[in-house]
């Protein structure tokens, strides 16, 4: 059995299979959590016939609906481009999940440059998004996915600089390496504490451009519904248009996961084992940020274009440059 | 195989499978969906009428300048986090070297924010 798990080449199968059917769960279940929440905040009970009670399959059967339906691309469309557009975003929502730790050593591949690779793959999505939003031939798909491009431009610095704290606090960019620091850190005392309580500035910048990255209300003018009609997927129907919201919800999934081991501690939590108690502690961290966005969805208004170009280059960018000057202090001083 | 390759084969055959998970479930759907086109369906959406004129029109692109001081600080942050890794064994002299540069930087960003660059007309 051991031999068999020490083979590379069957033990990247098993990790592919599991992700595989990861991605997918993990969309569905941070979905039904978004419906659920969503109606309660709005005093309306929400899905509620679907799999008998809570309705707990709704989203399961919205799937297979969405099966039947069919796939319409518009005569005008870049043929080519508008079929690949959806698999570039779930190339990238799959390629993130390689760097989640989910404990020391339930992780499929700790990269070196685990950060790096988080913001490089993160980042390709975008690249989807404008290829639908051009090919679709679509006024209100252009400028969609043009305001996608100008969101990322402006809120992947933010999401960059907002990093390298942590990376001073533990100099390496491994993902497990990190969440070991923190396991080891300890400003009073002997309880560890996560880089949260040091690096707050840093978490709130983060937050603040995962939110934009992920084109979450109230940065969500590249689908704003109300003014341009679910912008870069409005031509697309069926399996295609699902699979964007599948890579949404997925890239949640992601996104609170690695805010919660750069920030929060990933698996490791005072007094449990991360060898059991690992994959529960950090999706329970998952869990908590996924609610954070879901509430602010129903809290913030949709910012305008300028403002939301005004609030990355004069604040999130300056405050995000200092913070790295004053941990950089605090690092050699200390 | 060394540990280089693992690595490099891991991140490609799991980029692989969001494109290979997009042709699987696309193909299964293709066996169950309906196909019947017609010139109506086919037409790009505007809201129920007839479309005016081209998809691709022309559209100004206002944060140009804006990708352009993206390219900049994008290249800066290669150069902050090796920096910030190694800060540690290089003490107070990387740290009032990068001082320095993050100061240079802070000021081309207020400069451009003076010189309205950053204004969205």
């Amino acid at each position: 059995m051991s031999d068999l798990l020490s083979n590379f080449w069957i033990l990247l199968a098993i990790k592919l299979v599991a992700i595989a059917a990861l991605v997918p769960v993990s969309a569905l279940v941070i979905g039904t959590a978004e419906l659920k929440i969503s109606a309660h905040m709005q005093s309306r009970i929400g899905p509620y016939f679907a799999g008998g009670r809570f309705g707990w399959a709704q989203l399961i059967a919205d799937g297979i609906k969405f099966f039947q339906k069919e796939d319409i691309i518009p005569e005008d469309a870049d043929r080519q481009v508008f079929r690949w557009a959806p698999a570039l975003v779930l190339l990238s929502t799959v390629a993130l999940f390689v760097v989640i730790p989910f404990s020391p050593t339930l992780i499929v591949r700790d990269l070196d440059l685990g950060v790096f690779y988080v913001l490089a793959i993160s980042s390709i999505s975008t690249i989807g998004v404008l290829m639908a939003g051009w090919s679709s031939a679509n006024k209100y798909s252009l400028m969609g996915g043009l305001r996608a491009a100008g969101q990322l431009i402006a809120y992947e610095l933010p999401l960059v600089l907002a990093v390298v704290g942590v990376v001073i606090q533990a100099g390496t960019m491994s993902m497990v390496g990190i969440v070991e620091a923190q396991a080891s850190f300890e400003v009073f005392g002997t309880i560890a504490v996560p880089y949260v309580a040091v690096q707050f500035v840093g978490f709130l910048v983060f937050m603040t451009a995962a939110l934009a990255e992920l084109s979450r209300i109230p940065f969500d003018l590249p689908v704003a519904e109300s003014e341009l009609v679910m912008g870069f997927v409005t031509e697309y129907t069926g399996f295609r248009f699902l699979f964007f919201f599948l890579g949404e919800y997925a890239s949640m999934f992601s996104m609170s996961a690695i805010a919660a081991t750069l920030f929060l501690g990933g698996y490791h939590f005072p007094g449990l084992d991360p060898a059991i108690w690992g994959p529960v502690v950090l999706v329970a961290k998952i869990f908590f940020l996924a609610f954070l966005m879901i509430w602010f969805r129903w809290t913030f208004p949709r910012l305008r274009e300028d403002q939301l170009q005004t609030f990355a280059w004069k604040w999130l960018i300056p405050v995000s440059l200092a913070n790295i000057a004053v941990t950089g202090v605090f690092k050699v001083v200390f | 195989m060394s540990l280089y390759f693992q690595d490099y084969i891991t991140v490609g055959s799991f980029a692989a499978l969001g494109v290979v998970l997009v042709i699987v479930m696309l193909g299964v759907a293709a066996l169950l969906r309906p196909s019947n086109p017609s010139p109506a369906k086919q037409k790009t959406y505007e809201c129920g009428v007839d479309p005016v004129g081209e998809g691709w029109h022309q559209s100004y692109v206002r944060y140009y300048v804006f990708g352009l001081l993206f390219v900049i600080f994008d290249v800066e942050a290669v150069f902050i986090f090796p920096w910030a890794i190694k800060l540690e064994d290089l003490g107070v002299f990387g740290l009032v070297e990068m001082l320095i540069f993050i100061w240079i930087l802070l000021m081309g960003l207020i400069f451009a924010i003076r010189k309205g660059v950053l204004r969205w007309e």
